[in-house]
Order: structure tokens, then C-alpha cells, then sequence
């Protein structure tokens, strides 16, 4: 199934790989921040209700 | 027909992007594989590169994207400075470390790729090097929000550094046409058909940037859902300090 990639197989290997996890990466940590923020913020505004 | 100031209501923002996330982040999945799977795996080699063409379906893309965020950043800085809309100066903030990532890979590739195309991993060629300089705009911009505790300032200050840095995103992509002297080709993607990279790389290709445009889009979307929310918290906690 793997492509014929010859003496190029490094070069092109290590382009995807680096790519593949930089996006994943943002990916990733856009996710948990977005579930962290929000998770805080619902905290603070039932203190706030609380607080009246 | 609704007003497209509508969506620069916070409340608004959140509760339609609440319904179009999902779609634009399952799509972004599906062009993302289809494009790189297609490109990788079914795309014969180029007759002088050999396999390393395949990296095109990376590089290409996300230096598009390092350019279109800046430019996206750009008009939602122009928005903030002349109608002051809070979510476009945080659209613009949200969008800021998605466009150094994609500048990020579109130097790494352009890197591993240039070293046995070119002999060098670098070389300060004019696009190499506007495209260096775009990515330290990048890197001030996110450090300018960051140390900056008035949420207004830093968009306002940030909108002024958004303005200046234009100059090197506009020169990323047209540096090959005004100076003749560097290593880079030129543009892969033309109108002009001829210009244009062979039919058989070329419609994985456009796969793959409808494929990173959606990302792009489904981030942006995600991370100015984050900062509005950030903000709203910011204020509640300040609220709470003065009472």
C-alpha cells in the first residue's frame, strides 16, 4: 500500500510527519482551551448569580 | 436577509456558530484525508522531483493559509478600528496562531523539500525571507495581546501591528514576481491554465486547500468562540474585584 518513495522516502516522510503533528497540535490545544474556558466561565457566572 | 453586523453580537456569534461548526470541521476532515491520501498515495512522481512533489499538498496550502490569515486578520482589524466590534479584534486574535502554524509548516516543508532540490536547507531568497518575517510579525502580534491587560488597547495596538505586517504578507506572495534573483518558482495555482502545476497533481491539490481552508475556518471559529468567552470571564472577574 505504501507508495514507491525511493531515495526521497526521509524527505517526504518527515514533511508529513512534522505537519501532521504541528496540526494536530493546534488542533488539540484549541480543543482543550475551548473546554477549559468554557468550564471556567460557567463557574464564575453561577457565582456571580449567586452573588446576586 | 439579516445584517452581517448582526454576528458581531457576541450571543449571536456563539449560537450560530453553534450550528455551523460541527459542519465545517466534519467537511475540513473529510478534504483534509481525501486530498492527502489522494495526493500521497495516487499521484505518480514528477519526472525532476521525484516523490518530494508530494510534499506540494502541504506546502502549498498552508503557505496560502499563512498569507489568507493575515489578510483575514487584516479586515477583521479594520472592522474593530472603524465600526469597534469586539469579536471582529478577537476573530483577528483567534486567528493569529493558526496563521503562525501554517507559516510554520510552509517554512519546515519548504525546508526538508529545498534540501535535496536545492542543496540548502535556506537561503534568503526574497520569498523565504518575507515569508521569515511574516512569521515574527506573527509571533509579535500573539506576544502584543498577551502583554497587554486592556482588552481594548491590545486590539487597538494589535490592529496598527496587523496594518504594518500587510506589507510582508503581500510581499510573501508576490515576492517572486518583483525580484527575479531568488531560488523560489513561481506560483503553483494561476488563473492562467498554463502556468499552472500538471492536471494530475493539480485536483488532489485543490482538494487539499479546500481542505486547510475549512480548517482554517473551523479553528477561527473555534478559538473566537474561546475568546469571547475569555472576555465576558475577564469582565465578570473585574465586576467582582470592584464590588
Amino acid at each position: 500500500m505504501m507508495p514507491e518513495l525511493g531515495k526521497y522516502a526521509d524527505t517526504v516522510l518527515s514533511a508529513y510527519a512534522v505537519s501532521i503533528v504541528l496540526i494536530l497540535g493546534l488542533v488539540l490545544v484549541s480543543l482543550l482551551r475551548a473546554k477549559k474556558v468554557k468550564s471556567q466561565l460557567q463557574e464564575v457566572e453561577m457565582k456571580a448569580k449567586g452573588n446576586g | 436577509m439579516n445584517s452581517i453586523w448582526e454576528y458581531a453580537n457576541p450571543k449571536k456569534f456563539i449560537q450560530t456558530t453553534d450550528k455551523v461548526l460541527p459542519w465545517v470541521s466534519i467537511l475540513s476532515c473529510v478534504a483534509l484525508v481525501v486530498g492527502l491520501i489522494w495526493g500521497f498515495f495516487f499521484t505518480p512522481d514528477d519526472y525532476r522531483q521525484g516523490s518530494t512533489v508530494k510534499i506540494i499538498y502541504l506546502h502549498v496550502p498552508s503557505a496560502l493559509m499563512a498569507i489568507n490569515a493575515w489578510m483575514m486578520m487584516l479586515v477583521a482589524s479594520l472592522i474593530w478600528i472603524v465600526r469597534r466590534h469586539h469579536v471582529s479584534a478577537l476573530a483577528a486574535r483567534a486567528a493569529a496562531p493558526v496563521g503562525m502554524i501554517m507559516t510554520v509548516i510552509a517554512l519546515l516543508t519548504g525546508a526538508i523539500w529545498g534540501q535535496p532540490m536545492w542543496g540548502t536547507w535556506w537561503a534568503w531568497d526574497p520569498r523565504l525571507t518575507s515569508f521569515l518575517i511574516l512569521f515574527l510579525f506573527y509571533l509579535g502580534y500573539i506576544a502584543l495581546w498577551a502583554a497587554i491587560e486592556n482588552d481594548d488597547t491590545a486590539a487597538d495596538l494589535t490592529s496598527v501591528l496587523c496594518l504594518v505586517g500587510s506589507v510582508f504578507a503581500v510581499l510573501s506572495r508576490y515576492a517572486v514576481n518583483f525580484w527575479n534573483q531568488g531560488l523560489h518558482q513561481g506560483a503553483s495555482l494561476s488563473l492562467d491554465k498554463e502556468e499552472n502545476v500538471a492536471d494530475v497533481f493539480y485536483h488532489p491539490l485543490l482538494v487539499c486547500i479546500a481542505g486547510f481552508v475549512l480548517l482554517f475556518i473551523a479553528l477561527v471559529l473555534l478559538r473566537t468562540r474561546t475568546e469571547i468567552r475569555a472576555r465576558r470571564m475577564r469582565a465578570l472577574l473585574a465586576r467582582e474585584r470592584m464590588g
